[in-house]
């Protein structure tokens, strides 16, 4: 080969690369945690303060572990989706209220809606860091064996829960 | 009279001022983990190090750190702890893999291939120019070149 | 109204920016010098349009029309009028503006100092520059026009990032751009000597003082954003190995490899297809960085809002710009001639050895700037690549390149021999060795990189003392005044950007090796000693600013008991965008630099606060500024001053020894 085509040949790899990466946003980390068992946690829940909510007390169910805050954008931007979701009784969407005070958050589920049949309070942010949640909300699907299958980050929206939520959760809860 | 002496000595630096106090209680810890944090990425930041954020996930990240090293566990394993929940994103070094490689070898590959380009071409170079003779025109034109030069210098 | 006029310009540029991409590089082909000489005017013109065009929008700015979205969207009535000129480059679409009006300077410049050049070649190399001109130009106009209007109007404009609220901001970008678009001239030169088979040593000759020019202004730009950096952030750091930062640093690199190959081809003759391929990489790489600043494929501190539309746009352009002259270059550059012979031990050999250890550290910082995005493209995995990985990969790349800085200017041109020149170089070698050894410990403490640092740094200074012994000794002239005299200007050119990076290594190694910090909590009126300095905080109380409200902090700050200086430190809120910003005090000095940054009010009066000692810091920028300064005396030599001043009279022997060199 033509070795003053070098030059040429590196710089079209680069531009392809450059290509593909306009499509992905650098922000978003891939989950390590995908096809681990959640971790464990045993976290006061919102609304009865004296009670505690654990992960394994979902076992043999398929859910969804939602992270959310009143302070949060996304999450409001999300809210309407989830309500949907709660409403046709597919899948049952716990939430954590991720740092954030009790009587907001309290308000914020009374002025938007509830979807959550409980929501468990870290106010610390630490169940989040085991996670590894790195922003608010993020939506984990935990299959019936407590493993994840499947991190959301950012607003859950009407598509991705179609395209991409819906089937694994059909999918998990057949096995 | 010795006591006074002292006594007076002293009493300015008391009036002075006090010596201010480090921000934690725990130098060693706190320069373990700035160590430690210069390394790692704020997950929420565009780029910076968790040292340098004021992010409240920043802030979070160092409290746990810091609870890391007050059960004295070794940094080996408090990097472990952030990348089995972050993934290798969180560090600035990427760590050596398969798919790392590249990244790591890849300025020194360049630089041998460099310099054993710049060889090769060099004598390549040396052998051509021997076996050309120099024609007439050439030859006149090296000798104005070299004339040239010397005037410069 | 105004800005309208300011949009039509901008139309009209890329009218006249298509004919002087077209019609003098035609003319040039077929021989049509009524053709090419459409290029002279063509490049003004187009300078006085886009330069219409930057008035308009400073004007827009200066009158506060917040009609125009671009100015409502980065400036605000209350920001001071520096700041809301500066904002013309404050954002995408006025920093392209910039970009534009730089490159069309260059293009005037160009225009006024090519007249010892052949006409052939003026053409080409003002129809280049008028084709990428017309790239941007066509961006600008279609996906980022800074003068769109916002009906109805804002009432009042949204701000600019406070952080580039600062003197750096007025001056910085412009040095910047000033440097990586100046390549373009060097790319221009290429690209022309390519398209017209001219390639030779005239071509070098040419290019050199053009391409000396661009990287004196880039080595300032790019020492300017650490300055502000270190300032600014708050974090007393001065390079984050950022996306952006190595953006404008790996320009830098090949521009300063292209100046050292330009300089073997000049000599020799030798390896032009080498310093062509430099000179496409330096403005490549220019090119490059546009696009990792505006697509947002990266993420950086310093990115610029970012639009897919906007990043697709760029990558086309770049990979026509850049592929085209790749392919050209592979089309024409096997043809080039050999050029004169020399060995590898040889000053050719140790400029190009050189250049090799440039383009590898160039290669590193690609390849960690790029790597996290090919591992995400191919789906395997997110990385960060930060500071640790390019401190590991430098320091080895960088320690080979300046052992050979020392060297080279001594090796004899053609062939030298490795003992007579270790003979010379004994004293020197002697020296820094022994300082190395011993200075870190006179210091404090003795650390195997400080002690590198040290070594490197005297050894590029007492090599530069021997070469110019050896100089003077050979220099006409019975008087030392006489002899000193004779050197050329380039030669203490050299010296003084070799001696530049010697002090920047000496900044660069002193504060690695010996910075102290202190994170405390201080009460009114305690004390803390850092690095020999007392600093007492007097407080903090509230001052009112144009566009913001801070909270100013005092400390007395004496050493061995008299009083030094007295530092203010802020914590300030710009009201506009409700931000908070640390603007630390810093107390400049030769030999350090006092750092006090305020952090958070901890209680009753006592704040958290930072305080730094960093000794020799400034002489990182300072020898920055020393290259910069030998780059400005190297381009100031006999040689060059008699070039501009030969007339069009010597043009045809000049074109007919081109000629007969490209066979």
């Amino acid at each position: 080969m033509n070795r003053f085509l070098l030059p040429l040949a590196a710089f079209l790899v680069v531009v392809g690369f450059l290509a593909v990466g306009l499509t992905l946003n650098p922000r978003e980390l891939p989950s390590p945690l995908v096809g681990k068992p959640a971790p464990a946690f045993s976290l006061p829940q919102l609304h009865d303060q004296a009670k505690v909510f654990s992960p394994n007390e979902m076992a043999g169910k398929v859910w969804l572990l939602n992270f959310w805050a009143s302070w949060c954008g996304g999450c409001k931007e999300e809210h309407p989706v989830l309500l949907h979701l709660a409403k046709s009784g597919e899948v049952p969407i716990y939430g954590v209220d991720y740092k954030d005070t009790r009587d907001e958050a309290l308000t914020w589920l009374r002025q938007h809606g509830n979807p959550y049949p409980l929501t468990a309070v870290d106010e610390a942010g630490r169940v989040g860091i085991n996670y590894g949640v790195y922003g608010v909300p993020e939506t984990y699907v935990i299959d019936k064996a407590g493993v994840i299958r499947y991190k959301q980050i950012g607003p859950l929206r009407e598509d991705t829960l179609k395209t991409k939520i819906l089937p694994l959760v059909r999918e998990l809860q057949n096995q | 009279m010795r006591w006074f002496l002292l006594i007076i000595l002293l009493v300015p630096c008391l009036a002075g001022a006090e010596e201010a106090r480090p921000l934690t209680d725990n130098p060693l810890a706190e320069a373990r983990l700035k160590h430690l944090a210069v390394e790692l990425r704020c997950l929420v930041c565009q780029n910076q190090t968790l040292a340098d954020s004021h992010a409240p996930l920043a802030e979070d990240l160092r409290r746990e750190v810091r609870e890391m090293i007050a059960k004295d566990m070794s940094d080996k394993d408090i990097i472990e702890f952030l990348v089995t929940r972050y993934g290798d994103f969180i560090l600035y070094r990427p760590p050596l893999k398969a798919t790392t490689t590249l990244l790591w070898v890849g300025p020194f590959v360049l630089l041998i291939a460099g310099v054993a380009a710049l060889v090769l071409a060099l004598r390549r170079r040396q052998k051509k120019l021997v076996d050309v003779s120099l024609s007439e025109e050439e030859r006149n034109r090296v000798a104005r070149l070299l004339s040239e030069g010397a005037n410069r210098l | 109204m105004i800005p309208e006029i300011g949009h039509y310009a901008l139309i009209l540029a890329l009218c006249v920016s298509v004919v002087l991409g077209t019609l003098p590089i035609y003319g040039a082909a077929v021989g049509n010098s009524m053709l090419m000489s459409v290029a002279k005017p063509a490049a003004r013109g187009q300078f006085l349009l886009v330069l219409l065009a930057f008035c308009c929008l400073g004007y827009a700015f200066a009158a506060k029309d917040f009609s125009v979205l671009y100015v409502a969207s980065t400036s605000n009535s209350q920001l001071p009028v520096q700041y809301r000129l500066a904002a013309i480059w404050g954002a995408h679409e006025g920093s392209l503006l910039l970009w534009v009006f730089i490159l069309s300077i260059w293009m005037v410049a160009v225009s006024f100092l090519s007249t010892h050049l052949p006409e052939a070649m003026r053409a080409r190399i003002l129809g280049v520059m008028g084709l990428v001109s017309m790239g941007f130009l066509l961006f600008m106009l279609t996906v980022s026009n800074p003068f769109e209007r916002l009906i109805p109007a804002a009432f009042d404009g949204r701000d600019l990032n406070p952080l580039l609220q600062d003197p750096g901001m007025v001056i910085h970008p412009p040095m910047l751009y000033m440097g990586y678009v100046g390549f373009s001239v060097a790319f221009a030169f290429a690209i022309a000597a390519l398209l017209g088979g001219t390639l030779d040593a005239t071509w070098a000759r040419w290019s050199r003082p053009w391409t000396t020019v661009a990287w004196c202004f880039l080595t300032i730009g790019v020492a300017m954003g650490s300055g502000w950096a270190y300032y600014e952030l708050g974090w007393g750091g001065w390079w984050f190995w950022d996306p952006v930062e190595n953006a404008s640093f790996m320009p830098w690199l090949a521009g300063t490899a292209l100046i050292h190959s330009l300089a073997v081809t000049d000599k020799r003759g030798g390896f032009k297809a080498w310093s062509v391929l430099l000179a496409i990489l330096a403005f490549s790489l220019s090119l490059l960085g546009t696009f990792l600043v505006r697509s947002g494929v990266l993420t950086s501190v310093h990115a610029f809002a970012t639009d897919p539309k906007r990043g697709l746009f760029i990558l086309v352009f770049l990979a026509v710009v850049i592929g085209g002259s790749l392919i050209l270059y592979a089309w024409r550059a096997p043809r080039v001639g050999l050029g004169g012979g020399f060995s590898l031990i040889s000053r050719e050999g140790m400029l190009l050895t050189n250049n090799v250890l440039l383009v590898a550290a160039l290669g590193a910082v690609l390849l960690g700037t790029l790597y996290p995005l090919f591992l995400d493209a191919l789906d395997l995995g997110k990385i960060s690549v930060g500071p640790p990985y390019f401190d590991t990969v430098f320091v080895p790349l960088m320690t080979p390149a300046i052992f050979l800085m020392g060297i080279g200017p001594l090796a004899q041109w053609k062939k030298a021999t490795l003992p007579a020149l270790a003979m010379r170089l004994r004293w020197a070698f002697a020296v820094s060795a022994a300082t190395a050894l011993t200075l870190p410990l006179l210091i404090g403490q003795w650390t195997p990189l400080v002690s590198l640092g040290l070594m490197l740094a005297i050894w590029i200074v007492t090599t530069s003392v021997v070469g110019l012994r050896e100089r003077l000794a050979h220099a006409d002239g019975s008087s030392l005044m006489g002899r000193l005299a004779a050197v050329p200007r380039s030669y203490w050119g050299m010296l003084l950007a070799h001696c530049g990076v010697a002090v920047f290594i000496v900044g660069v190694t002193m504060v690695k090796g010996f910075e102290v910090e202190q994170d405390l909590r201080m009460n009114v009126g305690e004390t803390s000693t850092v690095g020999g300095y007392t600093f007492r905080f007097d407080g903090v109380r509230e001052v009112q600013g144009p566009n913001y409200i801070a909270a100013r902090g005092t400390f007395h700050v004496s050493q061995d008991g008299h009083e030094v200086t007295v530092m203010y430190p802020e914590k300030r809120r710009y009201t506009v965008q409700n931000q908070t910003m640390t603007e630390a005090a810093i107390a400049p000095g030769l030999m350090r630099d006092l750092y006090v940054s305020l952090g958070e009010p901890v209680d009753n009066g006592a704040w958290s606060v930072r305080l730094y000692h960093k000794p020799f810091i400034d002489w990182i920028w300072g020898g920055c500024l020393i290259m910069a300064l030998g780059g400005v005396l190297a381009i100031s030599d006999r040689r060059y001053r008699l070039a501009w001043r030969r007339k069009e009279a010597d043009v045809p022997a000049a074109t007919q020894m081109a000629r007969q060199t490209v066979s």
